[in-house]
């Protein structure tokens, strides 16, 4: 068996489609969709063609869609906007376990143009209340983020719920998207938010491309200064093969949403019901909270994540200890410690996030490997501070009411 | 797929030239090999030389790796580092000694905490740069000095076990740094140009400063050294009768053996013979002074069995070859422990430079049999 790739939040494999559209941008065709001539008037037609199947997977009018080169610039973004718009102060929510992209940018407005930001923490079970971030809006409140589905747990949180409830007050909602599209229906015109983010290579696509979507109406600033491209909210000559990839995997994702989420669900159920069997001391996170179909987020008492990862990359299974973005450093995931999670708790868990080239052979596979590292870490540091050895069955945590 | 075996070797990688040479030479070689880099001092931003500790170098590292087609991790291990390297570095100047901190690095990092990773990650043994040499010997594996007498760096090895030197490999110990850096130019590896690592990884500037600004950052760690003075008092030098001469730099700026920068006028040149941080003194004296017998070790170690006890004709000394510092020659000593770890050890001929803090590592011939930790000259 060929390396297994089990990390499908981080990024995924491209999607023929999405490839075949790239190829003649990366080899015949050429040209910049601003130029009047023939070749910029294909690249342009490259660049709409694009937009519109971006704009179909959403649910959404097509000059709504603002290309950029990330998830993390379109969601920096919307909240450094809000300061714009809040004039000198103002008040944003955000939840806790926003992406860093998000997080960070209220940071900066919080730090340098004395925003308050409120961070709404999520409950056990790995969802936002919707109650909390309503009570925590105020009359200045400029903006509320909520992410559609976590990266980390897999949740989903209530954003119709919420998005419903501010706008009755007239206040913005952007929601990160990002790890939701592709997964999960996502119809911005059902959630009623405002402003919303995907990335391409969530989801088959190709690194370098994503989207702003922004009702029709709502107010954005331009974002990058220049030219007169995406309607002057984001100058740059566009990224021309990646959009057509976006293109490509967008539809497609459109037309197999349904046996994606099938088949993504049947690998994640029988690892997880394997897993519990199996693995002495394994714990399954947020299995009770609607969540995505492809995550699995775990728990492994007495073992130090980082070690299994390793382990587990070398016998050629690669996986997750968090998000990639704070991976690198052993720093528990701020996500996990929002949840409630000892420190040891998030030092030991595993992400495992399934995609569409993954076969039941592989889970199986997996398995066996997971089975005998983690027997093998917990001989070798058995009687290490505060690791139990674990000799109970396993067990899922988080279950809702 | 790569089969998990006892035999996987794990390289720690600094992102320098030796030892991204050792893992692209085990990895061509078939082994199984994965390469670990270990973060040791996190000063986010700061650059330490650009070299072993920066974080550029672990790019460097990562990048070597993928050229020989292995797999690489960066462990964090910054808060070991601190607590076994740097603060033992910190509180020796403090306490008028000049540190080694690269032996302890060894000592306590790579041979004992990454040798524990590594074994956590499936790999049964650890190789590095190092310019030694791990030879089979009838009680075991010994550690011998390195082909090149001039990379040579058996001494910082010194407190090694046998079984640490048998979960080691040293594949440049039996090369010369040309030949490793033409391996390296002929493999394409990105380091291939790179420069020495001379300095201390983990000061960027002057060790002084250094010094000054962990203080002043940590105050806590080291109150016990400034429960009674201020950093920054001026030291009394004296000469060796204890006669005044004038007010200097605080004390821990000055190194046993130390000419330049005394601000003294004498008849012929000074240097500091010693350094009395209870006294807040420094003294200073003729170069002839500075001879010494023999010296005052702490922490005896030998690497294999202790060679006085196997002897059973002379019971209570040995003869060595002694090198008290990095780049010493080596003097033909007797050796006496004292037991609980002090040890007397008396020269051929007399030695300058005994300083405080340094290494006395025991030669004979090629092979290293242990050292230990030079408290002062006897």
């Amino acid at each position: 068996m060929a390396f297994v790739y089990l990390d499908h939040n981080a990024t995924t494999p491209l999607h023929p489609a999405a490839r075949a559209a790239m190829l003649p941008w990366l080899g015949e065709q050429h040209g910049n969709p601003s130029s009047i001539h023939r070749f910029g008037q294909q690249a342009r037609n490259a660049v709409e063609e694009a937009r519109e199947k971006v704009a179909a997977l959403l649910g959404a009018r097509p000059p709504e869609v603002v290309f950029t080169a990330s998830g993390t610039e379109a969601n920096n973004a919307v909240v450094l906007d809000a300061a714009r718009h809040a004039g000198r102060k103002g008040h944003l929510v955000i939840s806790a376990i926003e992406h860093p992209s998000v997080r960070e940018a209220a940071a900066r407005l919080e730090k340098e143009l004395g925003f308050e930001v409120t961070r709404v923490s999520p409950a056990e079970d790995g969802v936002v209340p919707a109650a909390a971030v309503l009570a925590a809006l105020r009359p200045e409140t400029r903006l509320v983020c909520l992410m559609l589905a976590n990266n980390e747990l897999g949740t989903l949180q209530p954003v119709a719920e919420v998005a419903a409830a501010c706008r009755e007050r007239g206040i913005a909602v952007h929601c990160d998207a990002v790890q939701a599209v592709g997964k999960i229906p996502v119809d911005v015109r059902e959630l009623g938010v405002d402003s919303l983010t995907v990335g391409a290579h969530k989801f088959h696509g190709p690194l370098g491309a994503a989207a702003l979507w922004v009702r029709q109406g709502a107010q954005i600033s331009s974002f990058l200064l220049g030219g007169s491209q995406e309607r002057r909210r984001r100058a740059s000559t566009e990224n021309v093969p990646a959009l057509a990839g976006f293109g490509a995997a967008a539809a497609a994702a459109l037309a197999e949403l349904p046996e994606r989420q099938a088949h993504l669900a049947a690998l994640r159920d029988s690892f997880e019901a394997e897993l519990l069997k199996r693995v002495p001391g394994s714990i399954l996170h947020c299995t009770a909270s609607p969540r995505l179909p492809n995550t699995s987020h775990i728990a492994l008492s007495g073992i130090e994540g980082e070690s299994l990862l390793i382990r587990l990359d070398i016998a050629g299974f690669a996986v997750s200890t968090g998000s990639a973005c704070s991976s690198g450093t052993v720093e528990p995931s701020k996500t996990l410690l929002a949840i409630g999670m000892s420190q040891e708790e998030a030092l030991s868990s595993l992400r495992v996030s399934f995609g569409m080239t993954n076969r039941p052979e592989e889970v199986e596979a997996f398995l066996s490997v997971l089975e005998r590292e983690v027997a093998e870490l917990r001989r070798l540091s058995p009687l290490v501070p505060g690791k139990t050895a674990g000799k109970t069955a396993g067990k899922t945590v988080g279950k809702t009411s | 797929m790569m089969e998990r075996t006892d035999d996987l070797i794990a390289v720690a990688m600094s992102g320098g030239l030796d030892s991204s040479v050792t893992a692209w030479l085990l990895a061509r070689e078939g082994r199984p090999v994965v390469g670990l880099s270990m973060l040791l001092w996190d000063q986010s931003g700061v650059e330490a030389n650009g070299r072993c500790c920066g974080a550029l170098d672990l790019g460097d590292a990562k990048r070597v790796a993928q050229q020989a087609g292995i797999p690489h991790y960066t462990l964090r291990l910054d808060r070991e580092f601190r607590e076994k390297v740097v603060d033992p570095f910190v509180s020796d100047y403090l306490a008028g000694r000049t540190p080694s901190p690269c032996v302890r690095c060894n000592t306590w990092i790579k041979f004992d905490l990454l040798l524990e990773r590594a074994r956590e990650l499936g790999a049964g043994r650890v190789a590095t740069g190092h310019y030694a040499r791990i030879l089979d010997g009838p009680d075991g594996p010994e550690l011998h000095t390195a082909a090149d007498a001039d990379k040579d760096q058996s001494y910082y090895l010194f407190e090694l076990t046998q079984e640490q030197l048998a979960a080691s490999l040293f594949p440049l110990g039996a090369m010369s740094k040309p030949e490793v850096r033409e391996l390296a130019r002929r493999a394409g590896l990105v380091v291939a140009e790179k420069g020495e690592s001379m300095e201390v990884c983990f000061v960027a500037g002057g060790v002084r400063e250094f010094v000054e600004a962990q203080v002043a950052e940590f105050p806590d760690r080291y109150a016990e050294r400034f429960s009674d003075q201020t950093l920054s008092q001026p030291s009394r030098l004296v000469d060796a009768a204890g006669a005044d001469l004038g007010a200097g730099q605080p004390y821990y700026r000055y190194t046993v053996g130390q000419r330049k920068g005394l601000g003294l006028a004498a008849k012929s040149p000074l240097f500091v013979l010693a350094i009395e941080p209870e006294e807040n003194r420094v003294v200073v004296g003729p170069v002839e002074d500075l001879l010494a017998p023999g010296l005052r070790g702490e922490r005896l170690h030998w690497i294999g069995a202790d060679p006085i006890e196997a002897d059973p004709i002379e019971a209570d000394a040995i003869e060595a070859t002694v090198r008290i510092r990095s780049r010493h020659p080596g003097v033909r000593a007797r050796i006496r422990p004292l037991g609980d770890g002090a040890v007397e050890i008396d020269f051929a001929e007399p030695q300058r430079g005994i300083t405080p803090g340094q290494a006395a590592v025991f030669y004979q011939g090629t092979r290293v049999l242990g050292g230990c930790w030079i408290q002062g000259r006897l």
